[in-house]
């Protein structure tokens, strides 16, 4: 009895080492995030003062995101180029995976294993160095400045993981099950559509979340191939701001921004996290 | 691309030939746009910046060929050395402080207990802000007026006055590091924490029966089983870190004195704020180089184990 109470206050004091270590380790993941959510909804003069306490000593103003919608063109403009950016990327992502991945996993055709390769490596190139070029080739294209031109280089930066994404949920459907619908004489076209869509949907909202916490976040690319004010995304906008190019630094205003950059991201997460996951491991497990 | 009802009557080998023919173009049609995409925004770009290195190449008037002048300029280039160093100064110090955080949280967030899962997508979290968002959220912290550090160490104690941590080197590298730490020790742990799920727990179960303290089996078993995930965590961490910018431009503007400039910041400035891109191009072939080496030369060492 007594080695039981024994282990029992050991087992406690471990449950209670466990748990601390996770609340005060979560706590100091979480905290930056917070604090800067919360000093958001300071009054200007207050979140110009250092954070402690983090929450509106003087109740919650929504003043900083009124100073943040004044800059430039409008902080509507640029959270829309933020917006059309990362939908269509999206969109652009899925589709053209959609389509490379079905032709890797199912079709035979000349150079098939050397093309699969090539568009996998690319990630070992990093796009940073060839930002100059595709700079002049947007230019040529007559796409320099315009978003549909990030959206391109954006589709392209993420195909090597939304093709291995794809190819992998293609690959992991049986066979039998779209050759019982060819046999039925359904297109190639409506078998994707209508069969295979549906089954490596999950693959699909993995290639789709990343595609949009990519292209919503990414910055240099988007410093350097849009010189348009007009078109910022908002990492571009907010960076200016930060570093004055608007007047004194606001630093409510700043948050205020962060967390209109950071609430689709966090929420999206929480939503999918399963599917995010599941692209992180995709790669590490192979 | 409809599969048309074939006759009866053809025979089966001809039908056979023109099916695979149209699979085959199905195929290729397939992987077209993905091909076309890769092919103007990557091959084409790659080949275009070797090109454009061997030039003297302006923004604005007509590029003029110069072989490898742009090359034998940035070996004189000290600020693009001083700027090379320092990424790989920052790579090393970042990456063992990510896996000093990254190892024990995988090993914690291992466990499944009631909780974990909640603890485990906190320390996550930072993972899917952007760069941009958590640079520009440490950009306050660390401001000397309306930021949280100086203020604190201040009132502790710690500093005589508030001082200005990002007009010192040594404060604000520590402190991006810090930054960096932040955000992506979560995703470094879930890569880690794959690894550790393909352990057997028998194999560790075994050994436990055999003796074997908590460290030895870490030492023997844990570390050994992971090595693959471990190359892969490693490359990802270097890989990003020699090419890290945003941290440094949007936080600390490259300063004190020029002295957080990384690699990319400097091409980065060269190309875009000089406009030397030919010179900026020749700049970029070199950091391509590197980590291209670097990444071969890791997968090298950590898939096999004779090689070390």
């Amino acid at each position: 009895m007594a080695g039981s109470r024994k282990s029992s206050v050991r087992g406690l004091f471990a449950d209670v080492r466990y748990h601390g270590f996770g609340i005060i380790a979560g706590l100091l993941f979480l905290a930056p995030l917070v604090w800067s959510v919360l000093v958001s909804f300071k009054p200007s003069v207050e979140a110009r003062q250092p954070p402690l306490p983090p929450w509106p000593v003087d109740g919650f103003s929504v003043q900083s995101y009124d100073n943040l919608a004044q800059y430039g063109a409008g902080i509507w403009t640029y959270t829309g180029n933020s917006l059309m950016v990362s939908a269509a990327t999206v969109v652009a992502s899925v589709i053209v995976s959609l389509f490379a991945g079905y032709g890797f996993s199912r079709f035979r055709f000349p150079f098939k294993n050397a093309l699969f390769v090539l568009i996998i490596s690319t990630v070992m190139i990093p796009f940073q160095s060839i930002l100059t070029p595709l700079f002049l080739i947007l230019t040529k294209l007559g796409l320099q400045n315009t978003l549909t031109g990030i959206v391109l280089v954006y589709v392209t930066l993420q195909l090597p993981f939304s093709i291995f994404m794809m190819r992998n949920a293609f690959d992991a459907v049986p066979k039998e099950i779209e050759d019982a619908a060819r046999v039925d004489g359904a297109s190639v076209l409506r078998v994707l559509y209508r069969i295979m869509l549906p089954l490596v949907l999950p693959g699909v909202v993995t290639v789709a979340i990343f595609a949009f916490l990519a292209s919503w976040n990414e910055f240099l690319a988007a410093l350097i191939l849009l010189t348009d004010q007009k078109k910022y995304t908002l990492p571009v906008l907010m960076a200016a701001v930060r570093s004055g190019q608007f007047g004194t630094i606001d630093w409510g205003a700043v948050q205020s921004g962060v967390t209109l950059m950071m609430a689709p991201c966090l929420i999206l997460f929480l939503l999918l996290q399963r599917y995010y996951i599941r692209g992180l491991t995709a790669g590490a497990v192979k | 691309m409809t599969s048309q009802q074939q006759p009866t009557g053809a025979q089966p080998v001809r039908r056979r030939n023109s099916r695979s023919r149209r699979n085959q173009l199905a195929g290729l049609l397939f992987v077209a746009p993905a091909l076309a995409l890769v092919l103007i925004f990557f091959v084409i770009p790659l080949g275009m910046a070797f090109w454009m290195s061997l030039h003297n190449w302006p923004l604005l008037g007509k590029p003029r060929f110069i072989w490898f002048d742009n090359y034998s300029r940035l070996l004189q280039d000290t600020q693009f050395w001083i700027s090379l160093r320092f990424t790989v100064y920052y790579t090393v110090i970042v990456t063992i402080a990510i896996f000093a955080v990254a190892f024990p949280l995988a090993l914690y967030a291992e466990r499944s207990r009631p909780l974990t899962k909640l603890y485990r997508t906190a320390f996550f979290l930072p993972v899917v802000v952007g760069f941009g968002s958590a640079s520009l959220l440490w950009a306050w912290l660390l401001d000397v007026d309306s930021g949280l550090f100086s203020y604190v160490f201040a009132h502790l104690g710690l500093t005589d006055k508030r001082i200005n941590l990002l007009a010192d080197f040594d404060t604000t590298f520590w402190s991006i590091v810090v930054m960096v730490v932040w955000k992506t020790a979560g995703f470094n742990m879930i890569i880690l924490l794959t690894g550790l799920q393909g352990i057997s727990t028998e194999v560790q179960e075994a050994a436990r029966m055999d003796g074997a303290s908590s460290w030895q089996r870490f030492r023997r078993i844990t570390l050994p089983l992971m090595r693959r995930t471990i190359a892969l965590a490693l490359i990802l961490s270097v890989a990003g870190s020699m090419l890290a910018f945003d941290q440094f431009y949007i936080i600390a503007d490259g300063g004190p004195q020029n002295r957080t400039v990384t690699a990319v910041y400097w091409i980065f400035s060269q190309s875009f704020m000089s406009f030397r891109l030919g010179y900026g191009a020749a700049l970029s072939m070199v950091l391509l180089v590197i980590l291209v080496v670097i990444s071969v030369v890791q997968l090298r060492l950590l898939r096999n184990p004779e090689g070390v």
